[in-house]
């Protein structure tokens, strides 16, 4: 299973993902300059996080337009691999393989913290290794990740379980007080209809390594390998 | 081909809550605006565009804005054009 991981300018998480990947996985990694054209050598794709292109415009706006977008969804619609995280999210949602949009949070602040997620699905590539309803905890590093998308979309997301991963109270609640950015329905992270494209604005990247505390975005990792 | 001068003006659709406007109407009330209501940010861009005509101007005008200028997922958008 070979990991490509892209850098726009303004990236500033594919270094963290690519010291778990081939750091702690051990997994044949190479990073692809967003000019890149050709990436028919890797079997995921990972849109890290950061402020690609300034985030200019809009959070991901111009980074759609990258010549390595255009194989990012030409490796989506093989079916194959892709994962997003916080920007990366972002980049999904403008480029149309995701639906809806990241806006800015309900409080206005940029809020780095650590978050309670539930796991809503367990049969998906990435995170096939936790336990459906499994409570987990990951960093949010994000000022514009209040997850937005019109009445009719929810519905399709929901009515095909294509959210898997909400935000939620230390006890699992999904409720208000579980819900750090005002994101609809607590949407921390949804799947295509196909199931092979992921965005999601927690960071499993910065909970891998023991050394730097809580440890369950390994696992995301792990299973997204096997 | 003609130049126009394009004003573009980028809205939040109602349905979004846009918490930036709200603060700012709390703000405009604490100066003793009480009547205030209402308040929404958007975006506002101008740019030169080269056409062979106003209404080709408009439709390059609307391509810009779907493919990139806003999103219409959260945003509408409108524009005014001036020849120059």
């Amino acid at each position: 299973m070979k990991f490509g991981i892209i850098v726009f300018p303004g990236s500033n998480c594919d270094r963290d993902v690519a010291t778990v990947t081939q750091g702690l996985l051990d997994l044949p990694t190479r990073m692809v300059w967003h000019q890149e054209k050709d990436l028919d050598d890797l079997d995921v794709i990972v849109i890290p996080g950061g402020f690609s292109y300034g985030d200019y415009l809009r959070c991901g706006a111009i980074a759609r337009f990258a010549s390595a977008m255009k194989s990012v969804v030409a490796h989506a619609n093989k079916g194959k691999l892709v994962l997003g995280i916080c920007n990366g999210f972002q980049i999904l949602t403008e480029v149309g393989l995701l639906p809806g949009a990241l806006i800015r949070n309900r409080d206005l602040h940029f809020i780095c913290d650590r978050v309670s997620l539930r796991v809503e699905r367990n049969d998906l590539p990435c995170t096939k290794s936790y336990s459906r309803g499994e409570v987990i905890t990951l960093p949010i590093a994000h000022g514009e990740g209040r997850y937005y998308a019109d009445e009719e979309t929810l519905k399709v997301l929901e009515d095909n379980g294509q959210v898997f991963l909400r935000y939620c109270t230390q006890q699992g609640e999904i409720d208000v007080t579980g819900n750090p950015n005002g994101s609809l329905h607590n949407i921390a992270g949804i799947t295509n209809q196909r199931g092979n494209v992921f965005g999601m604005m927690p960071h499993p990247e910065r909970a891998a390594d023991p050394i730097l505390g809580p440890t369950d975005g390994r696992k995301m990792f792990e299973a997204i390998s096997q | 081909m003609h130049k126009y001068h394009s004003r573009i003006y980028v809205t939040l659709r109602p349905s979004v809550l846009d918490p930036a406007g709200t603060a700012v109407e709390s703000g405009l009330k604490q100066l003793g605006y009480e009547g205030v209501e209402g308040v929404r940010i958007g975006k506002y861009m101008e740019l030169t565009v080269a056409a062979a005509s106003e209404d080709m101007a408009r439709q390059q005008l609307a391509q810009m804005c779907d493919q990139l200028l806003a999103n219409p997922t959260i945003e509408n958008y409108s524009f005014e054009l001036t020849a120059v």
